[in-house]
């Protein structure tokens, strides 16, 4: 009596995942939601050039002000890479990290608002050695900084 | 239902300091089981802190985001006592709120 209550439970359970998981798919109209919620569109670029257009942007300009601490010049674990993205430039408001050789370049955005310091840390996954690139957003003006992270095994593997 | 997050907030100097844990898988959807099925991407997409109800710092996140994600930043004032408020939001639409106090 109990088994079969449960695996009705469970069988169940899945299926309204699954349902939600269609529903989430096919009910969120594709842009109306994603100015506030979530950047697909930057989140699906493959190269430096697409992202700063994706984000509204021109190109990047070099910068020695954006440093990278925490950050290892060999991971070994290429599932849990630290980085941690410091910018000096005055007035940042925002601070991508991207990873060149993911199948998807951009792996987190940050906004800044006032007050709070531009300079934060996280851990990305790395599917093989890559440059990082750190892309600030300071005054309306993008600017990068990047470095090589060497990865001795891949975080993307099944 | 997702695990709490692990919030630690701290004052330094001027700024608090505020470390953060969070509970999740964060599949990139690229990964395959077993049986060669894709496993369907499920990852964390929004982050937001607040502190005193003010917004200190608001995130986007792909799949690149390591599993059960780091994040740690600074922001300026806040005073032991008083509370930081950490939101995120999946892919899926879940969600979860957690609260830590400054020491």
């Amino acid at each position: 009596m109990n088994v079969t209550r449960r695996e009705a439970l469970k069988s169940g359970g899945g299926v309204t995942l699954l349902a939600l998981i269609t529903a989430a798919g096919w009910a969120v109209p594709r842009d109306a939601l994603a100015a506030d919620a979530w950047n697909k569109a930057a989140f699906d670029t493959k190269s430096m050039d697409e992202t700063t257009k994706a984000l509204g942007g021109s190109a990047p300009a070099p910068s020695k002000d954006i440093t990278f601490f925490q950050t290892p010049d060999i991971a070994e674990n290429g599932a849990v890479v630290p980085i941690g993205v410091n910018s000096a430039i005055p007035k940042t408001e925002s601070i991508a990290i991207l990873v060149e050789k993911n199948p998807n370049m951009v792996a987190a955005m940050f906004d800044i608002p006032a007050g709070t310091e531009p300079s934060i840390s996280t851990r990305v996954k790395m599917g093989q050695s890559s440059n990082v690139y750190a892309l600030v957003k300071a005054d309306g003006k993008y600017y990068v900084a990047s470095k090589e992270v060497k990865v001795t095994l891949g975080g993307c593997g099944g | 239902m997702a695990d709490p997050m692990r919030i630690r907030a701290n004052v330094v100097g001027d700024a608090t300091e505020v470390k953060v844990l969070m509970n999740h898988e964060m599949e990139t959807g690229l990964r395959k089981d077993a049986q060669g099925k894709a496993i369907p991407a499920w990852f964390i997409q929004n982050v937001t802190a607040t502190h005193n109800g003010k917004n200190v710092l608001s995130a986007q996140w792909g799949p690149a985001v390591s599993k059960n994600p780091f994040l740690s930043f600074k922001f300026k004032g806040g005073a032991k006592g008083e509370k930081v408020q950490i939101t995120w939001t999946d892919n899926k639409g879940e969600k979860r709120t957690d609260e830590a106090t400054i020491a």
